[in-house]
């Protein structure tokens, strides 16, 4: 299944030729969950904190669908 | 007091622009020193008889008679002074917010100047607390600014902040956020979240009840630092997300507009992108 994904705030480095913010398909197993989608991509566990599914906070066990919008953003804590 | 008199005086020195009565900085000035009363109460009393503080002209048409009279009587504790939290006590204290807890136990330092409001040459070394506190008075002594020159920590926020009616996360480590939170929560008072690490920036407001930060750390815990760590901090950034704070704690002590409650507004300001993604059950 497709998945349609950005990453935020340099985790695009994890992945080659992927801007900051901008969307791009990733093809992953049906059924796969975020965790597989995170492990498919090479991003660090440890940087990965946030991730929206069609724009709501999921888990890292939920079970992603075909077509799913899924945005990954590291932990900020900075003021 | 004379409540009769000062009311009077208020009239007499009111000037009719319009339909709306507006006191002069003068005039606010002499009555606080002809009643011995503070330059709050003056303005207090001023929105009571619908005369505005000239001051508060522009802000009229968004906050309302009541809702300046609401901002003036309110308590607000903002705990850090940095990045976000100078730009949060200039913004509050111009609206009128009548009473401002002040907490940070740091002093400014060079790597500050670049995007701290009250970051100056002339004020590093000094604590950032105290500088806070003299913003205030050089913008709006009417606002009371009460300062505490401490780390924030367990033991001592819940007692600083009684009394505060919001209370604002301008913190710039993770895991003080999820004390704060909870402090937040034992006083049964909103607190409004922002954080920031680059061009990014989140914004939300977590009411008494409501799963706030650990609904986007669901294990309640964190590294010390984020993304920040990495990217450092720009000056636009935290101008942004403290504006949205700002916002936040008047449309909750004012009650109009929808605050960012179970959203979070997430900015990325490298792309120009402003989403605001739903947090739990909303």
């Amino acid at each position: 299944m497709r998945i349609h994904v950005r990453l935020f705030a340099g985790l695009n480095r994890y992945v080659t030729n992927k801007p900051s913010g901008i969307p791009f398909d990733a093809e992953i197993p049906e059924g796969a969950t975020v965790e597989a989608l995170i492990r498919h991509l090479g991003l660090p566990p440890d940087e990965v904190r946030i991730v929206f599914v069609n724009g709501r906070a999921q888990p890292l066990n939920f079970a992603l669908a075909d077509g799913d919008e899924v945005g990954i953003f590291p932990p900020i804590g900075g003021g | 007091m004379n409540e009769t008199t000062l009311r009077d005086r208020l009239l007499a020195s009111a000037i009719q622009e319009g339909d709306l009565r507006l006191l002069p900085l003068a005039a606010e000035k002499a009555l606080a020193a002809e009643f011995g009363l503070s330059r709050r109460d003056v303005q207090i009393a001023a929105v009571e008889s619908r005369i505005l503080p000239a001051r508060y002209q522009r802000s009229l048409g968004t906050v309302g008679w009541d809702g300046q009279l609401a901002l003036l009587r309110a308590t607000v504790g903002i705990v850090g002074l940095g990045g976000l939290g100078g730009w949060i006590v200039e913004g509050l204290a111009r609206m009128g917010v009548g009473r401002l807890i002040l907490i940070d136990g740091d002093r400014f330092a060079e790597n500050n100047l670049n995007r701290q409001a009250l970051c100056w040459e002339s004020t590093l070394g000094l604590p950032k607390a105290d500088a806070a506190a003299e913003r205030v008075r050089q913008l709006n002594p009417a606002v009371e600014a009460i300062t505490h020159v401490v780390w924030a920590d367990a033991e001592s926020l819940p007692r600083l902040l009684a009394g505060s009616q919001v209370i604002v996360d301008a913190l710039d480590t993770l895991p003080t956020r999820f004390l704060l939170q909870r402090v937040a929560q034992s006083l049964g008072v909103p607190m409004v979240h922002g954080a920031i690490a680059g061009y990014i920036g989140q914004v939300m407001t977590i009411f008494p009840g409501d799963a706030g930060l650990f609904a986007l750390y669901p294990e309640g815990k964190s590294p010390e630092r984020g993304a920040e760590a990495l990217w450092g901090n720009p000056a636009a950034t935290p101008m942004m997300i403290a504006a949205w704070e700002i916002q936040e704690v008047v449309k909750i002590l004012t009650g109009r507009g929808q605050p960012l409650r179970n959203r979070m507004l997430l900015m990325d300001a490298e792309q120009g992108a402003v989403e605001t993604l739903r947090l739990g059950d909303s």
